[in-house]
C-alpha cells in the first residue's frame, strides 16, 4: 500500500498482510481488524473509495468503487495507491 | 491578553507562544497537510486542529498536553440518510429562466471541517463543527463522539426533511466556491458564534446561504439577513443566498454582531434581527474575508480588506487594517508596520483574530502581522509561513 497510509498505521509499516479471500470491502474491513481506523482514510462513511484513492487487485483496478463488491481471488494481491498533487 | 497563537495553514500548524515581548513559533506540528482551521478550547486547554487531508478525508486533530502529542478523531460522519439537494455551479449556458428540473439527491459525506467552536462554561465538552457540504455537527464528550444538528439539516430552506422523503420545499442553499476543490458546488458553514452568556442561543453563517439562529439549543432556527444585500442577485433583499464571509460577536456585548460579506461589511446591534452595511468604499473599507470584534465594546471592529471579489489582494499592493469604534458610522485606516508597495496579500476569513489589546492577522502570501496596540501599528512575525488558513489566539 501507499507509504503514506504508514503515518497513520505504523504497525502496518513493511507489513506483508495475508488476509482471507473475499471482496474488496472485506479484505479492507480485514486490514481495519488490525489497523483500527484504518477504513476512515480509504473509504467515505458510505463505505465508498475516496475520490483520489484507487485500488487495484492484481494489475487491474477495481470496477466497484462505491461498494466494492469485486472479488479478490485467493493468492491476488491488493494494492492501494493514491493519487499525488500539490505543491 | 492570549500568550499563544495557533495559526492553521497549507503545511500544518504553527503555534507561537508568547515569552515577554516575543513571539516564538514552535516546530510545525501536522507537517505536509492543510489545517484549513486550528484553535484551541480555552476551557480545559485542549488544542485543535481541522486536517484537510486531499487523500485521506477530512480529520478533526486534538492535542490534550499542549500540542505535544496529537490524535486523529474519525468518529465525525454523516449520519445513513443525510441527502441533500445536490446544486450545481452555474455555467455559461446556464440559464435562470428555465422550468426547474427535478431535484436531484446525494448521500453526504464530509468534505471539509470547515469551523470549531466551542461550548459555554457550563457544558463541558459541547464542541461544535462546521462542515461542507453544510452540517452542523455538536459533540457533548470532548469530540469522541458527533451528531449532526438535524433540524437545520433538515431546514425548510434545504428542502425539508430529506431524511424522511424528498424535498418538500426549495433549497434556498447555494454552493460555496471553497467546495468546488472537493469537486461539487455545495454549502458550507464557516462561522459559529456561541452567545457566552446563553448557551441555548446561537448563530452560523452559511456560504451561501446567510445567517442563521437558533434560541433553543438547535431544535429550531431561523434566517437572519434582514438588512443583508446580496448585488450578485435580481433581488439584493431577498431572504437567503448571502455570502457572509465571516460572522462574529462581541463576548460580553454578544448583540453586537459583524459580518464581513461578499457585498459589503455589515453590523447589527440587535442580535441580528437587523443588519446595517457599514462599508466604506471611499477608504477601501468593503470588499474582504475576515472580521474581528472587540470582546467588552461590540461597536468596535476590525477589518483588513481587499480590493474586490475579482481582485482578492490588497488595494494599491498597499496592506492596511481598518478600525471602528462607533458601530461603523466612520473607519480609521492603519498602515504602521504593513507594507506600503508590493504587498498581494489576501487574509483568509478566518486568518485575523483579536485578543484584548493584541490583533494578528495571517496572509495567504505567508505573511504573519501581529499588533499589540489594538491594530495602530503592526510588526511582522515572520514572512516565509506557508499559505495561512486560521489564525487564532489560545
Amino acid at each position: 500500500m501507499t507509504q503514506h497510509l504508514y503515518r497513520f498505521f505504523p504497525q502496518l509499516k513493511d507489513q506483508e498482510i495475508v488476509v482471507r479471500a473475499g471482496s474488496v470491502a472485506e479484505i479492507l474491513s480485514a486490514i481495519n481488524e488490525l489497523a483500527p481506523g484504518f477504513t476512515d482514510y480509504v473509504l467515505n462513511e458510505h463505505g465508498a473509495l475516496r475520490r483520489h484513492v484507487n485500488i487495484c487487485i492484481n494489475d487491474s483496478i477495481v470496477i466497484d468503487k462505491i461498494r466494492l463488491t469485486d472479488r479478490v481471488p485467493d493468492d491476488a494481491t491488493l494494492y492501494i495507491f493514491q493519487s499525488l498533487s500539490g505543491g | 491578553m492570549s500568550d499563544m497563537l495557533i495559526l492553521g495553514t497549507r503545511k500544518g500548524t504553527v503555534i507561537f507562544d508568547r515569552k515577554g515581548s516575543n513571539w516564538q513559533p514552535r516546530p510545525i506540528a501536522h507537517p505536509g497537510v492543510p489545517v484549513c482551521y486550528a484553535t484551541r478550547d480555552a476551557r480545559d486547554g485542549t488544542l485543535w486542529a481541522s486536517l484537510d487531508h486531499g487523500h485521506w478525508g477530512p480529520k478533526l486533530s486534538r492535542s490534550k498536553d499542549d500540542g505535544r502529542t496529537w490524535e486523529d478523531i474519525t468518529s465525525l460522519k454523516y449520519p445513513k440518510g443525510a441527502r441533500y439537494i445536490v446544486k450545481y455551479l452555474p455555467t455559461p449556458d446556464f440559464n435562470p429562466e428555465a422550468p426547474s428540473a427535478q431535484p436531484e439527491y446525494a448521500d453526504a459525506t464530509v468534505l471539509k471541517i470547515w469551523n470549531i467552536a466551542f461550548g459555554n462554561a457550563d457544558q463541558p465538552g459541547r464542541v461544535y463543527a462546521g462542515t461542507i457540504p453544510g452540517g452542523l455537527f455538536v459533540s457533548d464528550d470532548g469530540g469522541d463522539t458527533w451528531q449532526l444538528n438535524r433540524p437545520l439539516w433538515n431546514h425548510h430552506s434545504r428542502g425539508g426533511d430529506l431524511f424522511a422523503g424528498d424535498a418538500t420545499s426549495e433549497n434556498q442553499w447555494n454552493g460555496t466556491p471553497a467546495s468546488i476543490d472537493y469537486g461539487v458546488f455545495e454549502p458550507g458553514i464557516h462561522s459559529i458564534v456561541v452567545n457566552p452568556s446563553n448557551p441555548l442561543h446561537m448563530y452560523v453563517a452559511v456560504s451561501t446561504a446567510g445567517v442563521i439562529e437558533t434560541k433553543d439549543g438547535g431544535q429550531t432556527w431561523e434566517g437572519r439577513n434582514r438588512g443583508m444585500t446580496n448585488d450578485y442577485m435580481p433581488n439584493p433583499e431577498s431572504d437567503w443566498g448571502h455570502d457572509p464571509h465571516f460572522v462574529t460577536s462581541s463576548k460580553e456585548q454578544p448583540n453586537h454582531l459583524w459580518q464581513q460579506n461578499h457585498c459589503g461589511v455589515f453590523y447589527s446591534s440587535d442580535a441580528a434581527k437587523s443588519w446595517k452595511k457599514v462599508s466604506m468604499p471611499e477608504l477601501g473599507v468593503n470588499f474582504g474575508f475576515p472580521i474581528a470584534a472587540d470582546a467588552k465594546d461590540g461597536r468596535t471592529a476590525w477589518v483588513v480588506p481587499a480590493n474586490a471579489d475579482s481582485e482578492r489582494m490588497a488595494i494599491d499592493g498597499k496592506l492596511f487594517v481598518a478600525r471602528t469604534t462607533d458601530g461603523g458610522q466612520t473607519w480609521q485606516t492603519f498602515r504602521k508596520g504593513l507594507p506600503q508597495k508590493n504587498a498581494y496579500d489576501i487574509v483568509y476569513r478566518h486568518g485575523f483574530d483579536v485578543s484584548g489589546d493584541y490583533l494578528c492577522f495571517g496572509t495567504t502570501t505567508g505573511n504573519v502581522y501581529l499588533s499589540e496596540d489594538r491594530g495602530e501599528t503592526w510588526q511582522s512575525l515572520g514572512s516565509n509561513f506557508p499559505p495561512v488558513y486560521s489564525v487564532r489566539f489560545g
